[in-house]
């Protein structure tokens, strides 16, 4: 082979480019270029003859005009007066919420399914067989309105909580059930809560040495040390103390309730009464805002809140007459006090690290709390138990590609069956289950892309949708749009094939 | 040896004794039950929770999906009905909208005297891969198959024959061309020639062709317009569309990306990572908002032929992967095996590659188009009449508007079934393939 | 019939290039068939029935456009369009006429670059909401979830209306009407807002529809009517023209039962004779024959006519002719002379 391609010394002919094999694949390549390069020049110069055509311009000076519309769930402020960019900007975080919290339910779902599939219980593997096949063989789409459609039409509305309604809440009153989301408890954030956090990232690198230690001690002796057991203490104890600790001295400390407008020793409730209107002055999320909050409710007063990052400028602003009620430490100097502001007879506690704010029930709607609405919940279930249904199929197979010998040499060993499993069994099966794995969890994420069948306020709803609709700028909302996508996909299998390059066995 | 026995032992059986009965507990359905369902107290619980689960869920749809009314002109008709016969507050089933409208949930507004062409066109399409499928079909009638994507055209949206024959005619333009050209001039040529000539042929000389031949021979049966395809009907041409015309485009990037060739692999990965990164919606709206800008000035066409070539493009790089594993999954040998015969590089991949790998993939190739099938549901959000459009549009009719269950319900189960079907028929390929190899 | 066969098999496969920026009425005529934009289904104002036919009050315009230039008013092609689709489709020439109730709006006509033919419904944005709320304006709706639907300028419209009176609220937003129908009976929203009509015609089918009161404020002028593609000022003409000719229609008398009838000889009214064509040659200044417009009222009737059969008060839709009254009878609805 070598010494007939290298004979012929003699120069070069146009000729090799095509019948000699050095020089036939650079000419392929070439040409394939060519009608590539000539290919998107088309694509572009039509793009252009059109552009101008309709009189339209290439440009992303769209991004920062005034959006004008209001999305319901935002992990960042937005409100209609900020900026097309911003709304995108929303939409993606909102994308990313559900896609991580979908993989996550997706995974356990998926791996219940799978070990239960292969459950010697007849029943349970056969419906988890019906569960396996109807998601698998029904579109998406389908299950994303019929699982939101059931979601509306099972659970109460937040009316039905009054006095005489056959609804109620669960676990303590904390949580509600409604057919627009689930309230949850929000947690607030008090004094010391810096505490808490550096005490629990001690004890996480405590954790860590704890588990390593444990690794060597095993390795040098054989003694099998409680990591579990360990790890669970050394978690929960020293929050817990740090926690009760706090809450025991600086939670029992109470701060001066300050209103501008009424005599000084007025109660809250004779307060309430003499206004028109109360705005709150208070920090979001934080212990005093919310103490001060259901100092009000017990009052049984309506009150609107003013946001402020501060203390300080919790001040300010009752100074320009923004709000004519806020609580300010006692330690506060007299004269940093507002003009015309005086205390009221009732204080209000500082509150512990954390605290929890239980939903209530308002106006129309609960109040307070944290909402996890219906639009997402819907999209979550349907996604994951969708993409579930996959992973159940890979998790068996992966399961059932491990040998059976495997399991019993372990057993044979004397290593007990939970062990037999992490140690034998899924290390092996894993090396199938994660590369199907990976695509499943980059096809739930470009599955979210059919959020707005349930009005979830995804980065297509608002970027790709509402904002192509109201700028008429359908060529870069949609290759803004694909690009997200592009570099979501891209990221994700990257990440994974990482960790799957990790978990894969050595081979030859 | 009994002898001796004889003497030290007063009692020997000589014979067997008949087998017993296990006890009650262990044998029949007694046994099986509690084999399988009550074998510990982890069972126990499981067996009792998915009993509650089954119990609850058909508690609560059974009664609604029997107490079902089928005749009646409209939802209140339905309410009427119910509140007559069933006793006050009891839920039930409209399933008259069914009756009513079925016929556009699977055809849309095609004409209903021309039903059995949609029928005729999915029959030639199931004769048609028979021989794909099959490996003991005749070979010659894979001819059928490559003319049945031109019949089936006609088939569907009619007019006049020599459209799809004109069409028809380019591909043999290109195969006489590359036949001819090959042995004189080199493939790389006959390829490009091969390529370049239908493209000429339909850009100018097509649409005139079969004007002439239609003015000289009319051959036509009714036309129906794309806006009146819709329900199942169109799912499935737009499903079955991507597929075949994905295949030869999706084997072309699995070679490409296989390609030692730099520029070639690079094309194809590029291609199939783009597509494949972005969701299916998103490129629907690229049909549909977008496709006009990137093509001539004053070029339209309508928005299902846009769906169907974005789809194709969608689903060739999806096809590509699966190509890829097959071609991945065949031993090294056969690759130099073809070498060592002395072929090029088209030729071992057409007589010993391929073929080999295409037939590992089918299985792959169903498991996409079950996708891509339940896929085309999306073609919702761009405007199109697929069973959850015109689910939409029933419902906006006054007649309908308000029912909700009994569509979705009745679309869900016609998906499962075709795509329980098929996926049915995928597992018994891949084990029909696996034992082969083993 | 044989050409327009194989046109629309090129069309189908592309080959046809059309010019999508001029001379409208010459494809259109050229075809055999307008191509016209609707809804995907709303009830009373455009969706297919049993037959597949469409039907309703945006979809009648259509019809009488078609009859106009075609002389048949059958010869449409419905291309349904969504929220998101319908802007990309005109403009793209991919139908030659969008009716789908779409609001004139400032940056429609200019910015979007289309040309709004004439407001062939008058319409408001409004508020449902179920009477045991006890809310008896849009004003109590503090705290409220409000359903509304993506893709219109309805949230645009809300998101300023509470901005402006201070108050605060939720949106819900919805894909479809039927959704967002289902959505508000359940109670997942305490309101439900869009567009006046749509509002009556909702709340029509409910079980009870005395349980949900529509609220009094409207907080938006939504004119809604049939556009074109900015630039084809004959096209736009000859749209603008029928719709006033199926108004001035109703104004004269002239239904689609006498239409005919009038049309035969020249009457009294010199205007109706120069509308029917008996007298003067309108037809032929806009490139339509001279009995276009009796060929537009002869297909669905005339203006009253066609919002009677599609949304008026015998029909389940139910709506009054409040502001699309004529203009003699207190409305706005008021079509410029024939002349």
């Amino acid at each position: 082979m070598t010494t007939t391609s290298d004979a012929p010394k003699a120069g070069f002919r146009p000729s090799q480019l095509i019948y000699d094999t050095r020089y036939r694949s650079m000419t392929i390549q070439v040409i394939a270029f060519i009608a590539l390069m000539l290919g998107l020049s088309w694509l572009v110069s039509n793009t252009i003859a059109n552009l101008s055509a309709l009189g339209k311009d290439f440009d992303f000076g769209f991004l920062g005009q005034r959006a004008g519309y209001d999305i319901n769930q935002r992990l960042i402020d937005y409100d209609s007066s900020s900026s097309h960019g911003r709304a995108a900007l929303v939409g993606i975080l909102n994308t990313l919420l559900i896609a991580v919290l979908g993989c996550a339910l997706a995974t356990v779902v998926g791996v219940l399914a799978g070990v239960l599939r292969l459950s010697k219980n007849w029943l349970v593997a056969n419906l988890m067989a019906v569960y396996v096949e109807g998601f698998r063989n029904i579109p998406v789409l389908l299950w994303i309105l019929l699982i939101f459609a059931l979601m509306t039409e099972a659970t109460p509305q937040p009316r039905d909580f009054r006095e005489g309604g056959d609804a109620s809440m669960i676990l303590g009153d904390s949580v509600a059930i409604t057919n627009r989301g689930v309230f949850i408890p929000a947690p607030a954030w008090g004094n010391g809560s810096m505490i808490l956090l550096i005490v629990l990232v001690l004890s996480l690198v405590a954790v860590w040495g704890w588990r390593r230690y444990a690794h060597k001690v095993q390795e040098d002796t054989g003694r099998i040390l409680p990591i579990g057991w360990g790890t669970l203490g050394l978690l929960i104890v020293p929050l817990a103390v740090a926690f009760l600790a706090l809450s025991a001295t600086s939670g029992r400390v109470t701060q001066p309730i300050y209103v501008t407008g009424a005599a000084e020793g007025t109660s809250l409730a004779d307060f309430g009464a003499a206004q028109q209107g109360i705005n709150a002055c208070a920090v979001p999320y934080s212990t005093e805002s919310l103490n001060l909050r259901r100092a009000l409710r017990a009052e049984g007063l309506r009150f609107n809140v003013v946001d402020v990052t501060s203390a300080e400028e919790a001040i300010a602003a009752a100074e320009e007459g923004r709000c004519n009620i806020l609580s300010l430490p006692a330690s506060t100097e007299a004269a940093t006090v507002p003009a015309g502001a005086v205390a009221l007879s009732d204080t209000i506690r500082r509150g512990s690290p954390v605290q929890f704010e239980s939903p209530v029930l308002g106006g129309f709607n609960f109040e307070g709390g944290l909402q996890l609405r219906n639009s997402l919940i819907a999209l979550w279930l349907a996604l994951s138990l969708y993409t579930g249904a996959f992973i159940a199929e890979n998790v068996r197979g992966g399961i059932l590609s491990v040998s059976k010998g495997q399991t019993e040499a372990a057993f044979a060993l004397g290593i007990k069956p939970s062990r037999t499993m992490r140690l034998v069994i899924l290390p092996q099966a894993l090396r199938v289950i994660i590369p199907p794995m990976i695509s499943q969890y980059l096809n739930l994420t470009k599955n979210s892309s059919l959020a707005i069948a349930v009005g979830y306020m995804d980065v297509r709803s608002t970027l790709g949708g509402i904002t192509i609709n109201q700028t008429g700028k359908e060529l870069e909302g949609m290759l803004l749009l694909g690009l997200f996508y592009l570099v979501t996909s891209l990221i994700i299998s990257s990440a994974m094939n990482l960790y799957n390059s990790r978990v894969k066995l050595k081979e030859r | 040896m009994s002898d001796t026995h004889a003497q030290t032992v007063s009692y020997v059986r000589e014979t067997m004794l008949p087998e017993a009965e296990p006890p009650v507990g262990n044998r029949g359905a007694l046994l099986w039950v509690r084999e399988n369902l009550f074998s510990g107290w982890l069972n126990i619980l499981l067996t009792l929770v998915s009993l509650y689960v089954i119990w609850w869920a058909l508690a609560h749809t059974m009664p609604w999906v029997f107490r079902g009314i089928w005749n009646a002109g409209s939802l209140s008709e339905c309410r009427e009905i119910r509140d007559a016969t069933l006793p006050e507050g009891t839920s039930a089933a409209c399933w008259a909208v069914l009756s009513d409208r079925w016929q556009q949930l699977m055809f849309g507004f095609y004409p209903r005297e021309l039903y059995w062409r949609p029928v005729l066109a999915l029959v030639i399409f199931l004769a048609a891969i028979a021989p794909v499928l099959f490996s003991h079909m005749p070979r010659k009638a894979l001819w059928l198959t490559a003319a049945s994507p031109f019949v089936m055209f006609w088939l569907l949206w009619g007019g006049s024959v020599w459209f799809p024959v004109s069409v028809a005619l380019g591909f043999a333009l290109g195969w006489a061309a590359w036949r001819a050209l090959a042995p004189l001039a080199g493939t790389l040529i006959a390829s490009i020639v091969a390529v370049a000539l239908p493209v000429v042929y339909w850009l100018y000389s097509a649409g005139t062709l079969a004007r002439e031949l239609d003015q000289a021979m009319p051959l036509s049966i009714e036309y129906v317009p794309s806006q009146d395809f819709g329900g199942f009907m169109l799912s499935f041409i737009i499903g079955i569309a991507g597929i075949i015309l994905s295949l030869p485009l999706g084997i072309l990037l699995a070679l490409g990306r296989q390609s030692d060739l730099f520029i070639i692999n690079k094309i194809s990965v590029g291609f199939i990572e783009i597509i494949r990164g972005v969701p299916l919606i998103v490129w629907l709206f690229t049909a549909s908002l977008l496709l006009n800008y990137f093509l001539p000035p004053g070029t339209n066409f309508d928005l299902m032929l846009r769906v169907i070539i974005m789809v194709t493009l969608f689903a060739a790089a999806y096809i590509a992967e699966v190509v890829r594993g097959g071609l991945a999954a065949l031993p090294k040998g056969q690759y130099e095996a073809a070498d060592a015969l002395g072929l090029d590089y088209w030729k071992s991949m057409r007589l010993i590659i391929l073929p080999q790998a295409l037939k590992i993939s089918i299985p792959g190739i169903v498991n996409t188009f079950i996708g891509l099938f339940k896929d085309t549901t999306l073609v919702v959000f761009i405007g199109l009449l697929d069973p959850i459009g015109l689910s939409n549009a029933i419902r906006a009719s006054t007649e309908w508007n308000g029912i909700y269950w009994e569509l979705f319900v009745f679309i869900g189960l016609l998906f499962f079934i075709c795509c329980f079907s098929m996926s049915r028929y995928s597992l018994y390929l891949e084990k029909k393939l696996q034992r082969g190899h083993n | 019939m044989k050409k327009s066969v194989l046109f629309g098999a090129l069309t189908v496969t592309g080959l046809a290039a059309g010019a999508a920026q001029a001379a409208t009425l010459d494809e259109v005529k050229e075809r055999g068939e307008l191509n016209c934009g609707v809804v995907t289904g709303l009830a009373g104002f455009g969706a297919p029935d049993a037959n597949g036919v469409w039907e309703g009050f945006d979809v009648s315009v259509c019809r009488a456009v078609a009859a106009a230039v075609l002389g048949d008013p059958t010869a449409v092609n419905f291309v349904p369009t969504t929220g998101q689709t319908r802007f990309t489709a005109l403009a793209s020439g991919e139908i030659d006429l969008l009716a789908r109730n779409t609001t004139w709006t400032f940056s429609r006509d200019t910015d979007l670059k289309f040309d709004f033919a004439g407001v062939n419904y008058y319409d408001g944005q409004g508020f449902i909401v179920p009477t045991e709320l006890g809310v008896s304006s849009a004003k109590d709706l503090d705290g409220a979830t409000v359903c509304i639907q993506t893709g219109t300028t309805t949230e645009l419209n809300l998101a300023d209306f509470f901005r402006n009176n201070n108050i605060s609220y939720e949106p819900v937003p919805v894909e479809t009407n039927a959704e967002a129908q289902q959505q508000y009976l359940a109670g997942a929203c305490d309101a439900y807002t869009t567009d006046a009509s749509g509002l009556a015609a909702t709340r029509a089918t409910f079980e009870n529809p005395a349980d949900h009161v529509i609220l009094p404020e409207i907080i938006s002028k939504e004119p809604l009517g049939p556009l074109v593609r900015h630039g084809d000022n004959e096209w736009g003409d000859i749209v603008r023209w029928t719709l006033n000719a199926l108004i001035a229609a109703e104004e004269y008398g002239v239904t689609s039962a006498n239409v005919n009838e009038l049309a035969a000889a020249p009457g009294t009214n010199p205007e109706v004779n120069r509308l029917l064509g008996t007298e003067g040659e309108l037809g032929a200044m806009i490139g339509l024959e001279n009995d276009w417009a009796k060929n537009a009222i002869a297909a669905g009737g005339n203006y009253g006519e066609i919002f009677e059969k599609n949304i008026g008060e015998n029909t389940p839709i139910g709506l009054a002719r409040g502001l699309n009254a004529q203009w003699t009878n207190g409305g706005l609805i008021y079509a410029p002379p024939f002349r």
